[in-house]
């Protein structure tokens, strides 16, 4: 009976110490499985700051970044952008969309076997051209391909 | 409002083509009703996939992703009967996570 009830008031404190961290910010619960959402760059305004506060400013053209985008979006509220990097050890891919109020759109990181690729669905406030940056060895990488809208664009 | 997630992982070619489509209103907070009023924000901003436990993509998204978001990725390495996991959470604080296993 005393073991049991040494380890349930051990497990009990430690738990109580987890919950403390918690608190204190010492452990941020949502780091434990995402990485921390880029407040300065889903609230930039534009292309230039978006791609400065990704740290891609000074992003080079490169062919290896394959950007699918349809040439006409039939619905602005759902363009379908697919985005492969072939260039070796790519670990992010950003999409941004540069007539948007907000240009950044998401940004992906890749570990383990995931390859780096993603597909996704964005929404188009009007005719726009949808640039893509990817990360390599810290070096960035950029392409980019201008969607006309069929609708006029969505309210967003 | 939101609700559970599709979660489609089949193996192709040796890897796992994994297909999510998100139950979410993915509001902005920049889209205005009929009356002029601004519909607030609420939507996802952070989105992980894991395999068998391990994060393999972890995602920021922003409001101009659109309602209902479908996203795919492709996972190396990845076998029939793994796990995959994929959490969301909102800028409302809400959050969700829902699981599935590779199929042949």
């Amino acid at each position: 009976m005393n073991v049991i009830r040494r380890t349930v008031l051990k497990s009990a404190g430690a738990m109580g110490v987890l919950a403390g961290l918690f608190v204190t910010g010492i452990l941020k619960p949502t780091l434990a499985y995402a990485s921390e959402w880029n407040k300065a760059a889903f609230g930039a305004k534009d292309m230039e700051t978006a791609l400065k506060a990704i740290g891609a400013d000074g992003a080079v053209d490169s062919k290896q970044l394959i950007l699918r985008v349809p040439e006409i979006a039939e619905n602005s509220a759902m363009v379908p952008v697919d985005v492969t990097s072939n260039i070796p050890n790519t670990t992010s891919i950003a999409i941004l969309v540069m007539k948007n109020p907000i240009p950044l759109s998401a940004q992906f990181e890749f570990s383990g076997g995931a390859m780096a690729e993603v597909s996704v669905r964005v929404k188009l406030a009007q005719i726009s051209i949808i640039r893509v940056v990817a990360k390599a060895d810290g070096k960035f990488y950029s392409t980019q391909k201008e969607v006309k809208v069929a609708d006029g664009g969505c309210g967003h | 409002m939101t609700g559970p997630m599709k979660i489609l992982a089949k193996m192709k070619g040796g890897a796992a083509s994994i297909r999510v489509v998100v139950n979410h209103p993915m509001e902005s907070g920049l889209r205005k009703e009929v009356d002029g009023k601004t519909v607030p924000a609420h939507y996802i901003q952070l989105l992980t996939v894991a395999l068998n436990g391990k994060v393999v993509v972890s995602g920021q998204l922003g409001g101009s992703i659109s309602k209902n978001p479908s996203l795919g990725f492709t996972v190396k390495g990845a076998k029939a009967g793994d796990k995959v996991s994929v959490t969301w959470v909102d800028s409302n604080g809400g959050k969700r996570t829902d699981e599935a296993v590779v199929v042949v």
